[in-house]
C-alpha cells in the first residue's frame, strides 16, 4: 500500500507543518479573546457615516490609553479595551459619539471581568485534557482484545500523537491569522478544537477497526505492515467521504453563516482537514512504525 | 418485503406529521394554541446578559446555598418588575474549577433589553432604611438660623448634617407591613424589629426622649417623628405621606429588598436585535444550502442508497428540530453551527454502511446479503466513533464556561444520538423497502457507488 510504503514522506510533511505551527506559536503567540483576558469589546455603527478614527482614538485615550479601534463593516468601529463598569461605559459611549456630536448605534457591547476570564481559561484547559484522556482511554478499551502484534495501549498512544497533530495545526494557523489579520482565540475556538478531537478520532477508529478485523480474519501469514496497508486501502474512500460531507457543511457555514461563527467554522475546517490527513497518512502508518521498532528491540536482545 | 414497505411508509408519515408540526408551530405571529416557536438565545434575539459575582466571604458555609437561592429570588422579583418577557435568573456555582472570587455567580438574561444602565440599576438597587438621631437642641438651633441660608440646597445639606447614625438599619427589620392610621386613614408602614433591633430601638428611645428620630430611605428623610416614650415592643411606624401603592412598594422592598448577598457586576453583554436577526438568517441559509449540497453528493456518489440516506437525513433534520422544541433547547449562533455541523456528520454512518455494502458485493454476495452484512459490520465503527463524539459533547457541556458553549454541546449531543437512529435504523428500513429483489447488473450498479468498479 502506497500510504504505508511512503509513510516517511507523509511523516515529513506533517512534521514540517507542525514545526511551522510551533515556531509561529513561539514567535507570534496567539491573540487571546476578551473571554480569556477580560476586557471590553464594543461594536458601534454610525448611520450618518463614521467619523475619523483618530478623533475617536483621541477621545478614548482619556479612558483607556491602550484601547484599540478598528473599522467594522461600512460605517462602524469595533473598540477593544479594558473591562469597564456602567459609569465608564457611559463615558465610552460619549467618547465614541464625539461628545454627542455624531449619531451612533450600539450594536454589541461585551465587557468581561478578569476573574471570569481566568475561569474560562482554566475550564478550557481542563476540558481539552479531559477529552484527550477520555478518548485515549476509550480507544485503549475498545481495542483491548487486540494485543498481537501491537498491544492495545499503543493504538491509544498512536491516537494521541494524531490528536496532538490535529490540535496543533489549527492553533498554529490561528497564530498566523492572529498575527496578520487579528484573529482571536476565544472560548468558541477551544470548542472547535474539542470537536476536532472528537471528529479526528472517528477516522482513526474506522481504520483501526478495520485493522482489528483484518487481524482477526487474517491467515496469520501476512505481515502487520501488509494488514495495515490493506486496511487503509479498504477504508480510504469512506475516510475521505465522511470528512467531505462535514467539510461541505462547514464551508457553507463559513460563507453564509454570518460573522458570529465564521472564525469558528474556519477553525473546524482546518482542524478536520488536518484530522483526516493524520488518520490516514500519519496515525495508521505509525502503528507499523511502532510495531517495527518493538520488533527490532526484541530481535536485538 | 411488504412488511419493510409498510414500516417505511409509516415512518415517513410520522416524520411528515412531525415536520408539519415543526413548520406550522414556528410561523411567527401564529395565534393558534399549538404555536411553539424555537427558543432563541440572547445572541439571536438581542438583549442583555449580565454576570454578577457573589461575595460569600461573610457567610457561614452552611448558609451559602440558602443565601444564594434567596438572592436569586430577590433578583428575579426585581427583574420581573422590569416587565421583560422570559427573563432568566440563575445561580452558577464554579465548583472545584471555578474557585476564588468567581466561585458563585448570578447570571441574569434580559431578552429585548438593551438599556443596560436601567437594568443594572434596578437589579442592584438596595433600599437602605436607616434610623438617625438629632437632638432637640440641635434641631432648635437649626430652625433658629433657617433664614440665614442662601439657597435651599445649602439648607438641605446643613439639615442632613444634623443627623447622626444609630446603627439601627433595615437589616434589623424582621417584617414590614402596610397599615392604616386609624384616625386619618392614611397608609403607614409598620415595622417589626428583630430581637437585636428591638433592644437597640428600646435603648435609643429610652435615652433620647424629646429628641427626633429620623427615618431615612435611600439617604432621604421620609419622616422625622419626636421620641415621646421608650418603645420596648420592637414596633415602629413610618408615617410618610404615602399613597397606598408607595406604601406597598416600600414594604416589599423592605421585606425582600436588600440583597442577602452582596454582588458585583463582572460581565455585561448587550446584543443589538439586528445582529441577531442576521445570524438567524445566515444560519437558516447555511442549513438549507449545506443540506442540498450534501444531498446532491450522496445521490451522485451512492446512487440508490444515497437517495435513501437523503431521506434519512430529512427525517434527521425534522426530528432534531422537533426535539429542540419539545425540550426547549435555547438556540444560539453556536447551537445553529452545531446543528449544521451535525448535518454533515449525520450521514457519516450511512457512508460507512454503504461502503461496506459495496465491499460485500465485490466479494460476490447477493444484494440482500450485502445489505445485511453492510449494516451489521459497519456497526462497530459507527458505535466507536459516535461514542468519541459523545465523550467530547458531554465534557463540553459540563466544563463549558458559558451558555454559548453549553448550547453548542447540547445540540451536538442531540445530533449524535438522533443520527444513530436515522442513519442506521431508519436508513435500513427505507433501504429494505426499496431494494431490488434480484441481483442483476442494474441492481448491482444501483447499490454500488463511486467511480471505480467495486474491488478490494
Amino acid at each position: 500500500m502506497w500510504v504505508v510504503k511512503h509513510r516517511k514522506i507523509f511523516y515529513t510533511f506533517s512534521l514540517l507543518l507542525v514545526a511551522a505551527c510551533i515556531v509561529s506559536l513561539f514567535v507570534w503567540g496567539v491573540k487571546p479573546g476578551i473571554d480569556f483576558t477580560g476586557g471590553t469589546l464594543v461594536e458601534v455603527s454610525y448611520p450618518g457615516g463614521r467619523p475619523d478614527q483618530d478623533a475617536i482614538a483621541a477621545q478614548l485615550s482619556a479612558i483607556d490609553s491602550a484601547a484599540s479601534i478598528r473599522p467594522a463593516g461600512e460605517d462602524g468601529y469595533i473598540v477593544r479595551m479594558k473591562a469597564i463598569d456602567q459609569t465608564e461605559k457611559a463615558q465610552v459611549m460619549e467618547a465614541l459619539s464625539l461628545k454627542g456630536s455624531t449619531q451612533l448605534v450600539e450594536k454589541t457591547f461585551d465587557s468581561i471581568g478578569p476573574v471570569l476570564g481566568v475561569e474560562a481559561l482554566r475550564k478550557s484547559m481542563v476540558s481539552i485534557v479531559l477529552v484527550i484522556l477520555a478518548i485515549v482511554l476509550f480507544i485503549t478499551f475498545a481495542f483491548r482484545k487486540v494485543s498481537e502484534p501491537v498491544s492495545s495501549w499503543k493504538y491509544g498512544l498512536t491516537a494521541i500523537i494524531a490528536l496532538i497533530h490535529d490540535v496543533v495545526i489549527p492553533i498554529g494557523a490561528f497564530s498566523v491569522l492572529g498575527h496578520f489579520l487579528g484573529y482571536e482565540v476565544d472560548t468558541l475556538f477551544v470548542t472547535a478544537l474539542l470537536v476536532v478531537l472528537g471528529f479526528s478520532v472517528h477516522d482513526t477508529i474506522v481504520v483501526f477497526d478495520r485493522v482489528r478485523e483484518n487481524l482477526k480474519h487474517g491467515t496469520g501469514k501476512k505481515s502487520f505492515e501488509h494488514v495495515v496497508g490493506e486496511s487503509i486501502g479498504q477504508t480510504f474512500t469512506r475516510s475521505i467521504n465522511t470528512s467531505l460531507t462535514t467539510l461541505l457543511a462547514l464551508i457553507v457555514l463559513y460563507f453564509v453563516g454570518g460573522d458570529t461563527t465564521r472564525h469558528f467554522s474556519l477553525a473546524l475546517i482546518i482542524g478536520i482537514a488536518a484530522g483526516t490527513y493524520s488518520s490516514v497518512f500519519v496515525g495508521s502508518p505509525l502503528l507499523v512504525t511502532i510495531q517495527q521498532w518493538s520488533a527490532k528491540r526484541k530481535g536485538g536482545k | 418485503m411488504l412488511k419493510h414497505r409498510a414500516r417505511a411508509v409509516f415512518l415517513i408519515i410520522i416524520a411528515a406529521a412531525i415536520g408539519y408540526w415543526v413548520y406550522s408551530s414556528s410561523i411567527v405571529g401564529a395565534t393558534t394554541p399549538a404555536s411553539k416557536p424555537f427558543r432563541l438565545g440572547l445572541d439571536l434575539s438581542g438583549g442583555t446578559h449580565l454576570v454578577y459575582s457573589a461575595d460569600i466571604s461573610k457567610l457561614a458555609a452552611e448558609d451559602i446555598n440558602d443565601s444564594m437561592s434567596s438572592l436569586r429570588d430577590v433578583v428575579e422579583r426585581r427583574v420581573n418588575l422590569f416587565g421583560v418577557s422570559e427573563p432568566l435568573v440563575q445561580i452558577e456555582k464554579g465548583g472545584a474549577l471555578g474557585g476564588g472570587e468567581g466561585a458563585y455567580k448570578l447570571v441574569v438574561e434580559l431578552p429585548g433589553v438593551t438599556d443596560v444602565q436601567e437594568a443594572v440599576r434596578s437589579i442592584g438597587a438596595t433600599p437602605s432604611l436607616e434610623f438617625r438621631l438629632v437632638s432637640d437642641k440641635d434641631m432648635r438651633a437649626f430652625q433658629a438660623k433657617i433664614s440665614e441660608f442662601s439657597s435651599t440646597t445649602e439648607q438641605e445639606a446643613a439639615y442632613l448634617k444634623l443627623f447622626t447614625s444609630t446603627g439601627l438599619t433595615g437589616r434589623l427589620v424582621s417584617k414590614a407591613t402596610v397599615e392604616f392610621n386609624t384616625t386619618t386613614n392614611q397608609p403607614v408602614v409598620g415595622l417589626a424589629f428583630t430581637s437585636e433591633g428591638r433592644d437597640l430601638f428600646s435603648t435609643i428611645t429610652k435615652e433620647h426622649i424629646g429628641d427626633y428620630l429620623g427615618i431615612f430611605l435611600d439617604g432621604n428623610p421620609i419622616s422625622v417623628p419626636v421620641i415621646r416614650d421608650q418603645i420596648v415592643d420592637g414596633k415602629a411606624q413610618i408615617n410618610g405621606t404615602f399613597t397606598v401603592d408607595e406604601a406597598k412598594k416600600l414594604v416589599r422592598d423592605l421585606n425582600y429588598g436588600a440583597l442577602p448577598v452582596p454582588v458585583s457586576l463582572i460581565s455585561t453583554q448587550t446584543i443589538g436585535p439586528t445582529l441577531g436577526a442576521a445570524a438567524v438568517n445566515g444560519g437558516i441559509k447555511a442549513g438549507v444550502i449545506s443540506f442540498i449540497i450534501i444531498a446532491a453528493f450522496l445521490i451522485l456518489w451512492y446512487r440508490l442508497p444515497g437517495f435513501i440516506a437523503v431521506i434519512a437525513l430529512a427525517v434527521y433534520t425534522v426530528l432534531v428540530l422537533a426535539i429542540f422544541k419539545w425540550i426547549g433547547v435555547t438556540l444560539t449562533a453556536a447551537g445553529i453551527a452545531a446543528f449544521i455541523l451535525s448535518i454533515g456528520m449525520a450521514v457519516d454512518a450511512n457512508i460507512l454502511i454503504f461502503e461496506r455494502m459495496k465491499e460485500e458485493l465485490a466479494r460476490g454476495r447477493g444484494i440482500w446479503d450485502a445489505m445485511h452484512e453492510g449494516f451489521a459490520r459497519a456497526w462497530l465503527s459507527i458505535r466507536d466513533s459516535n461514542i468519541s463524539s459523545l465523550i467530547t459533547g458531554v465534557i463540553l457541556y459540563y466544563f463549558g464556561s458559558n451558555s454559548v458553549i453549553k448550547g453548542f454541546a447540547l445540540v451536538f449531543v442531540i445530533g449524535v444520538l438522533v443520527s444513530m437512529f436515522t442513519a442506521i435504523t431508519a436508513s435500513r428500513m427505507f433501504l429494505y423497502a426499496v431494494a431490488p429483489g434480484k441481483t442483476t447488473k442494474l441492481s448491482k450498479f444501483l447499490i454500488s457507488n463511486g467511480f471505480t468498479k467495486s474491488k478490494i
